[in-house]
């Protein structure tokens, strides 16, 4: 077992190696470089060269990447130049984290309560008008652009009915106190329950766009995978033996099919980031996605490297543990 | 024994016989028993297949609009017939007479001439990408799973680092490397982030057949390793993957779409794109919904049945899936 966790970890660490020496080339070919994008339109040749110094760029490659290498392990990722000008990029980073975090477990609790129940009864009435009508719907979830559906859900639950909040975290009159900037947690824990309530709303609508996403994929696993299981000899058994139907659905058939299901959830970091870049501008939702698209729209480049090294970073890592809490409840894995 | 036990006992026969055929090589050809190879029953139970009719149905008429667009379309795209209507409390004018759907936002085009002919860029941006992401997986995935060993490990790392970063990131990136954003840049963004999933089926697939008897067979009589890949492992690995390809097909249009809506797609107008004008409409979105509507209707309807038919062919080539 720790030869499996030791090995996946040394895997982990290469693609990270190997991610900050793409982000290093990237950086370097983009079009006007770094210094071009730091100096803006006002450069002249003087600065560009006192610019260029001060960033190590006269010197060899490799000297400027064991610099970059450095500096990003350090931590030190420079200063934003656009999205919020002057503040450290780290330091953006971790401001925003919380709202992404809060509005991806949102979403995947949706998805997750939502996709697990329909795939299982879809595939225990295999081929009846609940199997059919399900599939089609997770079919058309993944036909229907995620920034769409966000667009569709602002525009009749907000716009048109006034339900809900169309955008932001919180509403700005309410003067909540900050302990974790999980907004949420941040109310129950100060009881101030209105800016807790007031939080939920404005996650509702994003979060169900964001779930469009893991719902069709966890779906879709779940169907097959508990078809597969109930074809099993041991849930025939158990029918045998005259076991009720919630023990036989609990602890034979979901229990099972749950294992692919896991994997999957791992997967689907990197999608719920692609879908919180299009649902948070949307929804003008102040998190890690809104922050990815106005740095890449702006060329804030500081912003840029920290964003991408810490998605490579999150999704290698979930990963991780991932494979190894399932080497732990399938002990065949390790030996692969 | 009731009739529908029977027919479904008959299609797992079918299954079986199919199974058995995806073991010997020419598996498309020839076959054991019965007169049917694995395409032969494959396509015996699409025809009757509703999922596959109606996703086929939906691609070929997508497939013959993009065609004879020109000729469908009522109008040009690219003339401001309805500019005179463009005022301030009328920004974007509706429908009238010879044009149905109105103008497409305050530049006073025709909307429904712009969709038609929007399709014929739309299905030359899908297809564009996906081959080029096809045959980006096709050489990794080739060389990964018929050389092993090391070229295996180094190309699976590469693969690993592109999966790590979530696509639109990945495709984002690619996007900004080019100083103007143009189709191309476009086309090459989505391509790139389907490489390393085309890449990895491959892999897949000829991993499991260089162990497999046929492959065996071959060796032992001495054919050489380039022929073995060429003509034993790569047509019997094809089947997952142009099934993928019609699935990529769907998200790539999607993905432009996403791209366009970030403002890294095409900014050229005059030849419209169904993303494209969907990432445009997002302006002109509270007061005329509609303009996003139909482009993204079309993309949905389009998307839905190219799914609808790789899923379905997905299905009927994978004889486990039949219960």
């Amino acid at each position: 077992m720790l030869r499996f966790i030791v090995r996946r970890l040394l895997q982990a660490v290469l693609v990270m190696f190997i991610v900050s020496a793409l982000l290093f080339a990237w950086l370097r070919s983009l079009p006007g470089g770094p210094v071009d994008s730091l100096l803006g339109e006002r450069a002249t040749p003087a600065s560009r060269a006192a610019l260029s110094k001060q960033l190590g760029m006269d010197q060899p490659l490799l000297v400027q990447y064991w610099h970059f290498l450095d500096n990003m392990v350090h931590g030190r990722f420079g200063t934003s130049t656009q999205v919020q000008t002057g503040a450290d990029a780290l330091h953006i980073f971790f401001q925003r984290l919380p709202a992404t975090v809060e509005l991806s477990i949102v979403a995947i609790v949706i998805a997750l309560a939502t996709a697990i129940p329909l795939g299982y009864f879809a595939a225990k009435r295999h081929g009846g008008l609940l199997d059919t009508g399900s599939v089609v719907l997770s079919l058309i979830g993944v036909a229907v652009p995620v920034f769409f559906l966000a667009f569709v859900l602002k525009y009749v639950f907000a716009i048109k009915l006034g339900w809900l909040p169309p955008s932001g975290r919180q509403s700005a009159d309410l003067d909540a106190t900050r302990v974790t900037n999980f907004y949420v947690l941040d109310g129950l824990l100060t009881r101030e329950y209105d800016a807790s309530w007031d939080a939920i709303k404005h996650l509702i609508l994003p979060a169900i766009a964001l779930a469009s996403i893991p719902f069709a994929v966890i779906f879709r696993i779940t169907r097959a995978s508990v078809l597969e299981v109930l074809h099993e000899d041991y849930v025939r058994t158990a029918e045998s033996k005259g076991l009720t139907a919630r023990i036989i659905r609990g602890r034979h058939v979901l229990h099972n099919a749950m294992l692919p299901v896991v994997t999957t959830i791992g997967l689907q970091v990197g999608g719920l980031l692609t879908g919180a870049v299009l649902t948070e501008t949307v929804f003008a939702y102040p998190g890690l996605g809104d922050a990815l698209a106005q740095a890449f729209s702006q060329r804030d480049y500081s912003v840029l490297q920290v964003l991408i090294t810490m998605a490579a970073l999150g999704y290698v890592l979930v990963n991780l543990l991932v494979d190894i809490a399932y080497a732990i409840i399938d002990p065949r894995i390790r030996t692969r | 024994m009731n009739p529908m036990q029977r027919k479904k006992d008959r299609i797992d026969a079918l299954a079986a016989t199919a199974g058995a055929a995806a073991d010997i090589p020419d598996a498309g050809r020839v076959s054991d028993s019965g007169g049917l190879s694995l395409i032969g029953s494959a396509w015996l139970r699409l025809r009757r297949d509703p999922v596959f009719l109606i996703g086929a149905t939906v691609t070929l008429l997508f497939i013959l609009l993009a065609i004879f667009a020109p000729l469908l379309a009522p109008h040009n795209g690219h003339t401001a017939y309805l500019i005179k209507e463009v005022s301030a409390d009328n920004p974007v004018p509706g429908g009238e007479k010879g044009f149905p759907l109105g103008a497409d936002g305050q530049t006073g085009r025709d909307l429904l001439s712009r969709l038609i002919l929007g399709s014929r860029q739309t299905l030359i941006v899908g297809v564009l990408a996906t081959l080029a992401g096809l045959c980006g997986g096709l050489v990794l995935g080739t060389v990964a799973g018929s050389l092993g060993g090391w070229a295996d490990t180094v190309v699976m790392r590469v693969v690993d680092v592109m999966l790590s970063l979530p696509s639109l990131v990945l495709a984002l990136a690619v996007a900004t490397l080019f100083g103007k954003p143009s189709q191309w840049t476009l086309i090459i963004a989505i391509a790139i982030v389907q490489v390393p999933i085309f890449a990895r089926l491959l892999r897949g697939s000829m991993l499991t057949q260089r162990s497999s008897d046929h492959v065996l067979a071959a060796r032992a009589l001495g054919v050489k390793r380039s022929a073995i890949t060429f003509r034993h492992m790569l047509p019997n690995s094809l089947g997952p993957v142009l099934v993928q390809a019609t699935l990529v097909l769907a998200t790539a249009i999607i993905e432009a779409a996403a791209l366009s809506f970030l403002g890294l797609g095409n900014p050229d107008d005059s030849s419209p794109e169904w993303g494209q004008m969907l990432g445009q409409a997002q302006q002109y979105f509270d007061i005329a919904p509609r303009l996003a509507f139909w482009p993204a209707g079309c993309i949905v309807v389009v998307a839905f049945g190219f799914t609808l038919m790789g899923e379905s062919l997905r299905e009927a080539l994978d004889p486990r899936n039949r219960r």
